[in-house]
Parts: structure tokens; C-alpha cells; sequence
């Protein structure tokens, strides 16, 4: 029992590196609010791009979401931290995260909403034109609200998902909350910040988590 | 009875042909509504009535032929869709009232998105077309805290308060339990009793006997008879409108 405390919850150690893992906490609350507005908002607008059904932007689109569904966030992450340099372009380890895990999350929201969409009655899009609303202007204000009602769960879950992958900043030296504890691992030999990196995530996360819940049993069913 | 203009068309359909791939929807449809007259349009499932009404707002686009709303043609090249729409009510089957909207946000939305009224002017013009339907109260409900037969009611009210010249019904009653039928068909006479003209298509008879100018009977696409109520119910020529009514009476 003294080895296991000793090994994750030591006293000293925890003391030590609260305060970085703290920033570390920082790092991440900020990587995880930018990259969801910024996915879900591309993701969204490319969903309302492939509703205007013009067949070389709609078939970009897919391409765009199949691929990014496809890969290992891990892996694009790499490829632009390690490969961008070589072109010429460098970006910072943050920014590098943020960039790969927004466009990762773009891709899964736009076929969230996009389903959405697809699934508004052909009704409502019939009742707006018939009233005189343009395209434009039946999607934006009669079938695009009705569409991110429908898949705020799935779309919320999504979001927890991706953002928590910015733990995967850390093989690329993000101060992130990982960063930080993994630093403070190898310099004090010992387990207890990745016990506390374990809690921050927790405080941070499972709020959404349960809050998802609540959002699913609200918004599912008929109706909304 | 009637308080149609003859010789003033507020609706004309001239030669309109329709198809769905190979399928001959629609074949050579003439039909001239005038100002202030309601007409019946009645046949059986899959004549064609449906399509023929959609046509005349464009949700369906014609294969060929004309039309013409207050004389201003609605088909062709260099036609404003979206102004002529305007002039043209559209009433569902399923109402198609927006769920995420307000009684009032339903009615507002092209009055400010289109008509690009300023919200107070918008409100206030709902709020008269909600209060033609005997909604006044319900303003601020959602669409799921309405009945069916109030839903329908705000859908007409949806396209009443643009003022349109020409009301379209597609089996306004038909989703409707039938207690709550006669409160929709009470809203439809009296529109009509001010002076709108009104194709609709329906098979409430008894509300076709008193309140319709014309009945036309359509059957494989086609208009096959039309006349008064009482000549198309009381002494079909057809025997196709006489199959048809005696098995709706049957
Ligand atoms: N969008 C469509 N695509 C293919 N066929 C259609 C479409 N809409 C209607 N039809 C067909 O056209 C025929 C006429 O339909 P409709 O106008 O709805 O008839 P009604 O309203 O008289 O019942 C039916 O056979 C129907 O199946
Ligand atoms: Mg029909």
C-alpha cells in the first residue's frame, strides 16, 4: 500500500508540480474552446457549402471528410510538425495541434450536420421557398436551426472526443496538461503528476460528459 | 353565391404538360381562375392534382406550357421566382409549420426576411393574419404545443399575411382528426368570403357543395369535367366522375 501511494499519490511531488500541471490545465481549456467553435463552425459551413449540391464542390467535401475520418489524428499531427518545416512553413507545436485536431473535427461535423440536413422534411424547405425565401435564406433560417437541433448529441460527443486528443500534443512537446505531467514525470522518477494530469482531465471533462447526457435526453425523440 | 369576377383571371394555366422521367404526370392542362373564385379540384389518388397545384408556385417545375399570376407569367426566363411566389399561397397537407419558430416567427419570417419589413411592422401584420384565424392567443406557441387543425390555421395565416392574390390548398384537412376539420374549413370560407381566390384541392364535399364556385374532376392527369357543384355532383357527364363520387359517397 506505501509503494502504491508512494508511486502515485506522493505529497512532495504532487506539491511540486501542481502548479505546472495547473498551466498545463490553461494550454488545454484554451487548445479545446478554439478547436471546437473553429471545427464546428467549418464543419458546419462545409455542410451548408454541400447542401448547394454542386457536384465537384459536394464530391471535395466527402473526399475532405473521408480522409480526415480515415487517418490517426496522431498521424497528421506529426506530418505537419515534422514535415511542414521542410516546405518551408513552421509552425509551433500549439499551433500545430490546433490546426490538425480543427480540421479533424470539421470533417466529423460536417457529416454530422450535413445528416442533419438531409434528415429536415423536404416539407420544410418547400414551405420556406413557397413563401418566397431564396435558397440561402430557407437554409439559414428554416433548415440549418433545425438540423444542429437534431444532432447536438452526436455533435457534442464528437467534440469531448477530439478535444481530448490534445493529450496527443504531448509527442510534440505541447505545454498541454499531458506535456507537462510526462516533464514532470521523467524529472521526479515518479507517477504522481500523471495521477494529477488523470484529475485535471477529469475536472475539466466530465462535466461535458455528463452535460452530454443531459443533451442527449433533451434533444432526442420527436420533436426536439 | 359566388363572388367571383368572371373575365378578371387571377390564375391562368394554359398547355401545361408534366412528367416524372417517363411518366406523364400532367397532360395538356388549360385552367383560368378568376378573381374571388374558389375552385374545387377533386380525382382520384395519383390524378395528377398534387403535381398540377405544386406547378402553379414552381416547387414543381412545369415540362412546358404557361402561367400566369395576375397576368404576370410566372414561368419562363427572366421571371423573379421568389417576388412571384409572393402572390402566391402555398397551404400543405402536413401544414409545414418551421417546429423551432413561434406561431409568430412562422408568420414573421418572410414578412422580414423578405418582404424585409422591420420586426414591428412584421409582428403587427402576423398578428392581424393570426387573429383572421383565430390564433391571436396563440402567438407565442410553438408548433407542438398547437393541434393539428391550429397548426393548419397558422399555415394559412403563414401565407395569408403576405397578402398573396392566389391561395393554393393541397388536402388542407386531410392530416386532421375530424373534429378538427371544421374550424380549418371555417377559416377557408372566410377567406374566401374576402375575397381571395383559392384553388384547392380536397375531397370535403359537403364543403365543396356550399362554398366552391367550380368543381373540376382530374383523372390520369387530366381535367375530365368541371362545372358548378351542382352539375359535377348533382349530374356528371363523365362516367369516370361518376365512378369516382360514387365511390366516394359508397
Ligand atoms: N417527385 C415525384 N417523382 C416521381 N413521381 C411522382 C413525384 N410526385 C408525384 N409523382 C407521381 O405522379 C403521380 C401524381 O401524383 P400527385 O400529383 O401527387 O397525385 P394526387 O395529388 O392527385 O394524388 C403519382 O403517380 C405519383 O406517384
Ligand atoms: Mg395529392
Amino acid at each position: 500500500m506505501d509503494v502504491f501511494l508512494d508511486t502515485f499519490l506522493n505529497p512532495a511531488v504532487l506539491a511540486k508540480y501542481a502548479p505546472a500541471i495547473l498551466e498545463g490545465a490553461v494550454v488545454t481549456v484554451i487548445l479545446s474552446v478554439l478547436i471546437v467553435l473553429s471545427g464546428i463552425a467549418l464543419g458546419t459551413a462545409l455542410a451548408c457549402l454541400r447542401a448547394y449540391r454542386v457536384r465537384p464542390v459536394s464530391a471535395l467535401i466527402v473526399v475532405y471528410a473521408d480522409i480526415l475520418r480515415a487517418l490517426p489524428p496522431l498521424v497528421l499531427i506529426l506530418l505537419f510538425f515534422f514535415g511542414l518545416p521542410n516546405v518551408g512553413v513552421t509552425l509551433s507545436a500549439s499551433l500545430v495541434l490546433y490546426v490538425v485536431l480543427t480540421l479533424v473535427l470539421a470533417a466529423f461535423a460536417e457529416e454530422i450536420v450535413w445528416a442533419g440536413i438531409t434528415a429536415t422534411p423536404k416539407g420544410q424547405w418547400e414551405a420556406a421557398r413557397s413563401t418566397g425565401l431564396g435558397f440561402t435564406q430557407a437554409l439559414g433560417h428554416v433548415v440549418l436551426p433545425q438540423a444542429v437541433r437534431m444532432v447536438i448529441p452526436p455533435l457534442t460527443n464528437r467534440a469531448i472526443a477530439i478535444t481530448k486528443m490534445t493529450a496527443l500534443g504531448m509527442v510534440i512537446g505541447v505545454p498541454d496538461i499531458l506535456g507537462q505531467a510526462t516533464t514532470a514525470q521523467s524529472f521526479s522518477a515518479n507517477a504522481s503528476p500523471l495521477t494529477l494530469a488523470a484529475a485535471a482531465y477529469l475536472v475539466l471533462f466530465l462535466p461535458f460528459v455528463i452535460a452530454s447526457r443531459w443533451l442527449e435526453a433533451r434533444f432526442s425523440g420527436p420533436g426536439g | 353565391m359566388s363572388d367571383a369576377r368572371p373575365g378578371h383571371p387571377a390564375l391562368q394555366v394554359r398547355a401545361l404538360n408534366k412528367s416524372f422521367g417517363t411518366f406523364k404526370v400532367l397532360t395538356d392542362i388549360d385552367l383560368s381562375v378568376d378573381q374571388s373564385e374558389m375552385v374545387f379540384v377533386l380525382g382520384p389518388s395519383g390524378s395528377g392534382k398534387s403535381t398540377m397545384l405544386r406547378c402553379c408556385n414552381r416547387l414543381e417545375e412545369p415540362d412546358s406550357g404557361e402561367i400566369l399570376v395576375g397576368g404576370a407569367p410566372l414561368t419562363g426566363s427572366g421571371v423573379n421566382l421568389n417576388a412571384m411566389r409572393q402572390r402566391i399561397g402555398m397551404v400543405f397537407q402536413s401544414f409545414n409549420l418551421y417546429p423551432h419558430l413561434t406561431a409568430l416567427g412562422n408568420v414573421t419570417l418572410a414578412l422580414r426576411r423578405v418582404q424585409k419589413l422591420p420586426r414591428e411592422t412584421a409582428e403587427a401584420a402576423a398578428r392581424e393574419a393570426l387573429d383572421r384565424v383565430g390564433l391571436a392567443d396563440r402567438a407565442g406557441h410553438h408548433p407542438a404545443q398547437l393541434s393539428g387543425g391550429q397548426q393548419q390555421r397558422v399555415a394559412i395565416a403563414r401565407a395569408l399575411a403576405l397578402r398573396p392574390e392566389v391561395m393554393l390548398f393541397d388536402e388542407p384537412t386531410s392530416a386532421l382528426d375530424p373534429e378538427l376539420v371544421g374550424d380549418v374549413l371555417a377559416v377557408m370560407r372566410d377567406v374566401k368570403a374576402q375575397g381571395m381566390t383559392m384553388l384547392v384541392v380536397s375531397h370535403e364535399m359537403k364543403f365543396a357543395r356550399d362554398a366552391a364556385d367550380r368543381v373540376i374532376f382530374m383523372d390520369g392527369g387530366r381535367i375530365v369535367e368541371q362545372g358548378t357543384p351542382e352539375q359535377v355532383f348533382g349530374a356528371p357527364r363523365e362516367a369516370r366522375t361518376r365512378a369516382f363520387l360514387g365511390r366516394l359517397h359508397g
